[in-house]
């Protein structure tokens, strides 16, 4: 706990960068499991964070309870505060359609829907109300070209988003979610369903689009964590079961000088 | 070798020509049972095209019923009777059918959920009569009259199990991050369900919808106490009569839905008691025209799902 507190302060005094999420005693039950217990980090905007922890130890919790996809699971309930620019996500009167439309979500397997690659991007908009064909042409266009994807498909806007390959349909998923001009963009494992070549080109998007936006990820595979990630969040159960964060610094220094032995053993491939 | 290799070596020689001899009685066994289980269904389609095909003629579906005794006529009021009443029925069950199955799919656990299944599957175990003395007390008695109405209300009920039971099986079958990547976007859960998840299990929707369809349009114990029958039902003189009348569209509607109508399987069912060898020979024309409907339903699913899973999937 005094590890964490004494890098939290460290990160707010060394990075120029606005903390774009703030977490703060966070603590997530399933019922009466907890999930997690007291969360606190600060994540960098335009910055890429990576989650990093053994099976069941809550990064994919942690990660829902950004965009308040937790809400959707029976029985969920949090404690503790997450502002997103200083605004508490899960405060009275805040609109949890405004919180999902300024945080994405990019998921595990990519999850095209049954639709046209266009209406898969054009869905988002189309929510909020953008129906003028020009408009959702020109917004169809730039996030596919941002998810690195224009080229491959613009041809064949028309086909089915289920018709391309898996490592396109992720980006097609990414070009989904940027449509809707998110400022913070939550991956939960990616490129785990993905070949290898596909992986390395969602990690070259993931590094273009750091440039403009905040994104967490959430990842099994630590390598993958080290390439691209600014900032790395270690997690781990306790002997409760529960989800904690047991270090939290910058990538090369989770990855070179680790404060806490249970990350060094994780990320030396000790176990997990 | 190991010390065993020679014991199971000699062991297996030994046993081949048993085990080949096993497995050419039992591979014998289950063709000579599939044989056996398509006997009925090929000798009721040949039998019903066999008899039926000779009183099939263009007579057969323009022409009204002629009075009992005389020859000639067709069951003209039979078709139309059975396409309208099952269109209505398909109407009145579908909307309801599709809403109950988003529910119980969205909240399997929920009282409503566990009450909405459990009546379900009683549903559908009620026998169809049943069903039809249940449209009986709670239409035709309180109007004082039969009509379609009332059939096509008794049809719908039959057809809700099947609607629901379907459309949840394929809306469970739809991949959860699907719905959740929507919800992920902001869209609200109606929205999701509309416009992801209904796309999603389209295909299993149609084929349940048509199922019911199908074993609807061939009942006819539900339409004795509710539709009753009417050889003199036709829509084109209904039409023509309330235009000549200077009736509303509604008016003419109500006209067809609110009288007693006639159906295929009411036809075959009464043609089949009488004693006109005509009519006898008529009722199994009826039957092969029901078959055909039926069976061309179910095919006209399979092609619409087939041309759908290719655009789909590419």
């Amino acid at each position: 706990m005094i590890n964490i507190q004494f890098f939290e302060k460290s990160l707010q005094e060394n990075s120029k960068t606005q903390s774009m999420i703030s977490v703060q005693k966070l603590n997530v039950f399933y019922g009466k499991f907890r999930a997690l217990t007291d969360i606190n980090m600060e994540i960098q905007e335009k910055k890429i964070t990576a989650i990093i922890g053994p099976s069941g130890c809550g990064k994919s919790t942690l990660l829902r309870s950004f965009n308040r996809m937790n809400d959707l699971t029976p029985n969920a309930r949090i404690e503790g505060r997450i502002y997103l620019q200083g605004e508490d996500i899960y405060g009275n009167g805040i609109d949890v359609v405004d919180i999902r439309r300024r945080i994405g979500m990019v998921f595990q397997r990519p999850n095209p829907f049954p639709k046209s690659i266009y209406d898969n991007v054009a869905y988002g908009p189309r929510l909020y109300g953008v129906t003028r064909r020009e408009d959702l042409d020109a917004i169809v266009e730039k996030s596919l070209v941002q998810a690195a994807l224009w080229d491959e498909v613009k041809d064949k806007l028309g086909q089915s988003g289920m018709s391309i390959s898996g490592g396109q349909q992720q980006r097609l998923c990414i070009a989904r979610a940027l449509a809707v001009q998110p400022e913070v963009i939550l991956m939960d494992e990616p490129a785990s369903a993905l070949d290898p070549i596909s992986t390395l080109r969602i990690e070259e998007l993931m590094h273009d689009l750091a440039k403009d936006y905040t994104i967490i990820i959430v990842t099994h595979n630590m390598q993958q964590a080290a390439r691209v990630s600014d900032f790395t969040a270690m997690m781990m159960i306790d002997e409760a079961r529960s989800g904690q964060l047991i270090e939290y610094n910058q990538t090369n220094t989770i990855f070179t000088r680790p404060q806490d032995k249970r990350t060094e053993d994780y990320v030396t491939g000790r176990f997990g | 070798m190991s010390e065993f290799g020679l014991l199971i070596e000699v062991g297996m020689h030994r046993r081949k020509a048993r085990r080949k001899a096993t497995n050419a009685l039992m591979l014998g066994l289950t063709v000579l049972l599939t044989v056996l289980a398509l006997i009925p269904l090929f000798w009721i389609i040949g039998y019903v095209i066999l008899r039926g095909g000779k009183a099939i003629n263009l007579d057969f579906f323009i022409k009204m019923p002629t009075p009992m005794g005389v020859s000639g006529g067709g069951v003209l009021s039979a078709i139309e009777g059975t396409l309208v009443i099952t269109l209505l029925a398909t109407l009145f069950a579908v909307p309801p059918g599709l809403l109950a199955a988003f529910y119980s799919s969205r909240y399997p656990n929920s009282i409503l959920g566990t009450i909405l299944r459990f009546s379900t599957d009683v549903l559908s175990g009620v026998p169809s009569i049943v069903i039809g003395l249940f449209g009986y007390a709670l239409i035709v008695k309180p109007q004082g009259h039969y009509s379609a109405l009332a059939g096509s209300i008794a049809l719908a009920i039959l057809m809700l199990p099947t609607i629901i039971r379907t459309t949840e099986e394929m809306l469970r079958l739809v991949p959860s991050n699907l719905r959740e990547g929507s919800l992920a976007l902001g869209a609200p859960e109606w929205k999701t369900s509309l416009n992801v998840l209904l796309p999603a299990a389209m295909d299993g929707v149609i084929t349940g919808i048509l199922l019911a369809i199908a074993r609807a349009a061939g009942e006819t114990a539900p339409l004795l106490f509710t539709a009753l029958g009417n050889e003199r039902f036709e829509i084109g003189s209904i039409v023509s009569s309330g235009v000549a009348n200077h009736q509303g569209f509604l008016a003419i509607l109500d006209r067809i839905f609110d009288q007693p109508i006639d159906s295929l399987p009411l036809t075959l069912w009464k043609y089949a008691q009488q004693p006109y060898p005509e009519r006898v020979e008529q009722s199994w024309a009826v039957a092969l025209v029901l078959m055909v409907l039926v069976l061309a339903t179910n095919i006209l699913a399979r092609v619409w799902i087939e041309i759908r899973k290719k655009k789909v999937r590419g």
